[in-house]
């Protein structure tokens, strides 16, 4: 029997433009204010999982210590798309599970302001001489020609594929989610964006990708997120204030994708997003209905209504009626991204898979201000990276 | 020349994806394995022509040069699972529709240097009486 393990401390800069800091300035950041949070220090860390994707010299994880504490434990540096801050927590969780050591530190790290579209080739002109080249024998980028790589392309088709399948799915509904997510942020003071946007402004914004606006996509940002886990031994070993406040973790699940027909043409957020949801209920033993809050994986308004269903939030198919019946808002049944989630709090890519567990981790401590979602006591959160991996980790908060 | 070694230009055009010889998965790209099964054979098998929209998005802003707006499109032909840009028809949601019925086409993208000519597909709308 492996041990339990706890959020013992957490910590998220604000999301936004950091001009004058660099990746190790907020990671850095993330890290000192997870270590005090947890009241303890670099010294009783045993092992360091560390996220960042475009921060520059490599390896990260090291050159992060030699800011914060060379201690000569191990480093895993991780790359897992936009699961990368869920995965190098998870290495942490392994660690402490593993018994190779009682407190580990994750860490995830990003700066994405002012960069456009992350994916999607430059156009090539007219080749001197056609020539055929990798895995397709292509000729030329096939953007525009025969796909879109762009992210909001993709994701605006992945809803498509959800609207093709069950009724009532449109343009209005997806910029309705937008409009949700947009107000939550209005009370969340590390969020990029804290502006309410009316639905006609939503719907109206520069059209980015068929069915997703502007104000329908995550927004690119700067920020970082960093958390300490602790075996469940050594916490019984800390003060009543740290047991208190310290957050169980029930289940921590990655997966991949298991194929599926057509699931190299499009990729399937669904099925492997339906696999990390099952397990991780099976193990925390807790079943959707239980869940007082949700972050999931909102990088475009057409994401997060196909994740209600992923995540069995609802009866396949009825994630249409579960966001029509408000169950969502912050007010509702199962309130979903209260952070303002990926399109108004920002998307620092390698941060959010740890950002989204700091704002499970704060409403089920009660420390989450004015939009505390009362009386929250297990919740769940979600990412996936494209490509792809999935995280689910199930939070719990202390009996204490 | 085709734009991508999968799509062959003969009258009709057609696309030909490499099948596994055990499971039947299909795939487009070339393989080292089978992702579903593990086998390592291969068939070559064409595609249906006709499809139907299953999905599609109305791209407007892309990387610096690409023409938009342009409809990439995910479509069902018997089964097969294709990408490939809707065209043929107003790049706008009055005129693609999920569920259309569509058959493969081809496009130039252009002539190199020695005169050869590169040519694209995607699938353009058919008329229900066509079918």
């Amino acid at each position: 029997m492996t041990e339990n393990v706890w959020i013992l401390g957490i910590h998220m800069t604000k999301f936004g433009k950091h001009r004058d800091k660099d990746t190790i300035d907020l990671a850095s950041e993330a890290v000192f204010g997870a270590l005090a949070d947890g009241g303890v220090g670099i010294d009783d860390i045993g092992v360091l999982g560390a996220g960042n994707l475009l921060g520059g010299p490599t390896p990260f994880g090291q050159n992060l210590q030699k800011q914060i504490g060379q201690t000569g434990v191990p480093v895993y540096n991780v790359a897992n798309a936009c699961a990368t801050g869920a995965t190098a927590l998870r290495v942490a969780i392994m660690a402490v599970k593993a018994g190779e050591t009682d407190m580990g530190l994750a860490v995830g790290v990003e700066k994405l302001s002012g960069m456009g579209l992350l994916a999607g080739d430059v156009a090539t002109g007219t080749e001197q001489q056609w020539r055929p080249q990798g895995r397709f024998g292509a000729v030329t980028s096939l953007e525009g020609r025969v796909r879109t790589d762009t992210m909001p392309g993709v994701f605006a088709q992945i809803g498509m594929e959800y609207a093709s399948r069950y009724d009532g799915v449109d343009f209005e509904l997806f910029a309705r989610i937008a409009e949700k997510n947009h107000a939550h942020s209005t009370l969340n003071p590390l969020a990029a964006y804290q502006k309410r946007f009316s639905l006609e402004e939503i719907m109206n914004d520069v059209m980015i990708a068929y069915p997703n606006t502007r104000s329908m996509c995550s927004a690119n940002c700067d920020g970082a997120a960093a958390a300490v886990v602790v075996s469940e031994s050594k916490l019984r070993t800390l003060s009543p204030e740290q047991r208190r406040r310290a957050v169980k973790v029930s289940a921590s699940v990655l997966t991949s994708d298991p194929w599926e027909e057509g699931c190299q043409v499009l990729p399937d957020v669904s099925t492997l997003t339906r696999l990390a949801a099952d397990s991780a209920y099976e193990r925390a033993g807790v079943s959707p209905g239980d869940l007082d809050l949700v972050e999931l994986h909102d990088c475009f308004a057409t994401a997060e209504l196909v994740h209600y269903d992923n995540l069995s939030l609802c009866e396949p198919g009825g994630a249409v009626d579960l966001f029509e019946s408000g169950a969502t808002w912050r007010d509702g049944r199962v309130p979903v991204n209260v952070s303002g989630g990926l399109e108004s709090k920002g998307h620092p890519v390698s941060a959010t898979g740890i950002a989204n567990i700091w704002e499970v981790a704060t409403q089920l401590r009660g420390e989450a201000g004015p939009r505390q979602v009362e009386g929250a006591r297990v919740g769940l959160a979600h990412v996936v990276g494209i490509g792809q991996a999935c995280a689910v980790h199930i939070l719990e908060k202390s009996a204490g | 020349m085709p734009i991508v070694d999968y799509l062959v230009l003969d009258e009709p055009p057609r696309l030909v994806a490499h099948e596994c010889a055990a499971c039947q998965a299909r795939y487009f790209d070339r393989r080292n394995a089978c992702a579903a099964c593990g086998g390592t054979e291969f068939t070559r098998v064409d595609v249906e022509r006709d499809a139907t929209l299953r999905a599609f998005t109305i791209v407007n802003v892309a990387a610096e040069g690409v023409p938009v707006p342009y409809v990439a499109a995910i479509m069902d032909c018997a089964g097969t699972t294709v990408p490939g840009v809707v065209v043929n028809t107003p790049p706008d949601p009055g005129h693609v529709r999920l569920g259309m019925k569509l058959r493969l086409t081809t496009f130039s993208i252009g002539i190199d240097a020695s005169g050869v000519d590169a040519v694209s597909y995607g699938f353009e709308p058919v008329a229900e009486g066509e079918r």
